[in-house]
């Protein structure tokens, strides 16, 4: 296990140091002076604009700036927004768990309800609700979300008026927050109403960020569940005379959930794309938003900052679901 | 599978027609692809003929028909059959040539992607060694990104707009072919009749492009239908973020960005340019299942 976790490793140093270097080269391959873009000033003297470049250390080697960046990261130093003058990595951290929150749900609502679908798709082959949970599973994978999302708000925030429109919680609530978890720090707070403020502000972006995953869990589990069912020890198992229900929840499903495991730990890549697509619909304070915000912002430091994080993060999620495969799948580990 | 070498058409003709017969039989044991086959076709024919079927120009504004709802709402105007946006162009037009924009895109970024990702693949596969390692860390590198969230990051470099839109997308989606094109070659390469032509004095090109690339299209012709869709769909987002193609263009996703301001007051703005992406996309979707079906034995009759 200790070899194949080296093994991993190996193969992920060099990429996250790749992924840095596009991160540093990111600056500068935008059209335009790098030393403007980076301190956010427009018109600058000649004098001011040799002090920043130095104070930026863009005056040195290109391959020292580049080690001095990646010094910087190791450390921390994800560079200073222009618009706030905060620091990126703050900044991150303080949006990171309206995302996380988003995200959990999201891949609870696939998991719980597209395994479940996948299961009972494959056990009746064929039947209605087989064709069904297909099709509307493959109605899920060609969702525009985006649009989704507008179609959800028109009928249940327009037409029904049940959830609110945009953000994590209603303005009337206030409180600390101590975890970060909207759904948590509701609680604690012991205001009455602001749980149910958070749940009802969650709902929708939770059904649209989940579509996606949902689809491809479900189609993944059906596909497993129908490769497994055909294999011997089940038919064995069958033959001796056990339950279906046991055939099924334990025999097969242990080996179908392989693959399964696998789709989840990919859909991470897959929920943070939706983030920026969901955010940006339900105004939701979270990475995603801050992405698109920065964009337009032209705040290039915390593009270039806050692509690496995300892209180590996931780098970060697939190293556990690749050692966790490594664990349940011992022929894998060689 | 079509794309045979033809080098001795006498013998190879049967067995390319035979084969031919066979990917169309299982194809067309699969309904939802058969229709998602048609929707397609028409969804082709709709936009190669907009400019003489759309009733207006996709620009024109029609100042006195503003925000009218479709023609079966009170208040509809059978002029405009799908009702206008917001400053009154017709939404049937627009959609029309949105078609266009949205298969074009497909198109493009699809063969961007493919012709780019089978070179290098290709390339990696045969040559192997640091290359083949350099090539795939690289491709790695790629896929550690989200892929929206890359393609926006190229576009706010390479500044808004659906060219730009294009050639991040196709960057994006690029190395999947080429870890496909790498896979089949290297399992490909030690085949007999490949040393067979190169003991024959077939060059290090011929071999890759000519010998062994036919054989490797099958896995390349599903993953280019994958991508055709998510090419529409990533540019659709783009669009619909401010970053993809720019107003007036009566691109889907970028007609749903102009509309979001009225989505409480004007269903129809929303909703169509929506549904207009949807059906492209599981349109092809649906193709793509067919042909997974008809041109992968391993997943065949699954």
């Amino acid at each position: 296990m200790l070899r194949f976790l080296l093994r991993r490793l190996a193969v992920l140093i060099p990429t996250f140091i790749g992924v840095s270097i596009i991160a540093f080269s990111f600056i500068r391959m935008l059209p335009g002076d790098p030393v403007a873009l980076l301190s956010g000033e427009r018109v600058m003297s000649p004098e001011r604009h040799a002090e920043i470049s130095h104070q930026l250390g863009f005056d040195r080697p290109i391959v020292i700036q580049y080690l001095d960046y990646l010094w910087g990261v190791l450390r921390g130093d994800f560079g200073t927004s222009i618009s706030t003058k905060g620091s990126v990595l703050e900044q991150f951290l303080q949006l990171f768990p309206a995302t996380l929150e988003l995200s959990i749900c999201a891949i609870i609502v696939a998991i719980v309800l597209g395994i479940p679908a996948g299961i009972f798709a494959a056990i009746k082959r064929g039947s209605f609700f087989d064709q069904s949970v297909m099709g509307a599973a493959l109605v899920g994978y060609s969702m525009p979300i985006f649009w989704w999302g507008l179609l959800l708000i028109i009928l249940f925030s327009g037409i029904l008026q049940w959830t609110p429109v945009s953000g994590r919680i209603s303005l009337m609530f206030f409180f600390p927050q101590v975890t970060g978890f909207m759904l948590i720090d509701s609680l604690l707070s012991g205001q009455e109403g602001a749980f149910k403020s958070a749940v009802s502000h969650l709902i929708l972006p939770t059904i649209v960020l989940a579509t996606i995953p949902l689809a491809v869990i479900a189609r993944q589990t059906r596909s497993a569940m129908l490769e497994v069912l055909g294999e011997d020890y089940v038919r064995t198992a069958r033959a001796k005379g056990l339950s279906p229900f046991r055939v099924v929840g334990v025999h097969a499903l242990r080996n179908a959930m392989i693959p399964v495991i696998t789709t989840i730990g990919l859909q991470v890549g897959v929920l943070m794309a939706g983030a920026i697509l969901t955010e940006t619909i339900f105004s939701w304070p979270g990475i995603g938003k801050w992405m698109v915000d920065s964009v337009f912002r032209r705040d290039y430091p915390v593009i270039q900052g806050g692509l690496l994080i995300i892209a180590g993060i996931i780098m970060l999620v697939n190293l556990v679901v690749d050692l966790l495969y490594g664990l349940i799948n011992p022929r894998i580990r060689h | 599978m079509v794309q045979t070498t033809a080098i001795e058409p006498v013998s190879l003709d049967p067995s390319r027609r035979r084969r031919l017969a066979d990917f169309w039989y299982y194809f067309s044991e699969n309904r939802g692809a058969v229709i998602g086959l048609w929707v397609f076709v028409i969804l082709v024919a709709l936009a190669l003929l907009a400019p003489l079927i759309a009733p207006h120009a996709p620009n024109a504004q029609y100042r006195d028909a503003v925000l009218l709802p479709p023609v079966w709402l009170d208040g509809g105007n059978a002029g405009y059959l799908l009702g206008t946006d917001a400053v009154g162009r017709d939404m049937l037009s627009r959609l029309l040539y949105g078609a266009r924009f949205s298969l074009f895109i497909g198109v493009v970024v699809t063969t961007l992607a493919l012709v780019g990702g089978i070179v290098v693949g290709v390339f990696a596969g045969y040559v192997g060694g640091w290359v083949d390692t350099v090539i795939m860390r690289v491709m790695d590198i790629i896929l550690a990104f989200p892929s929206l969230l890359l393609a926006l990051v190229l576009v706010a470099v390479l500044g808004p707009g659906l060219t730009n839109a294009m050639i991040a997308i196709a960057l994006v989606l690029q190395p999947h072919f080429v870890r496909l094109t790498r896979a089949a070659v290297m399992a490909e390469k030690s085949r007999e009749y490949v040393i067979a032509a190169r003991v024959a004095g077939a060059g290090p090109m011929r071999l890759m492009f000519r010998t062994i690339l036919p054989n490797c299209m099958a896995p390349l012709i599903v993953q280019a239908t994958l991508s055709f869709s998510n090419a529409i769909l990533d540019a659709a987002a783009l669009g619909f973020l401010g970053m993809g193609a720019q107003p007036p263009t009566p691109e889907w996703g970028t007609m749903l960005a102009e509309a979001r301001e009225f989505i409480l007051r004007a269903w129809w703005v929303v909703t169509f340019p929506g549904l207009a992406i949807l059906i492209t996309v599981l349109a092809i979707n649906l193709m793509g299942d067919g042909l997974r079906d008809a041109l992968d034995p391993k997943l065949k009759r699954s």
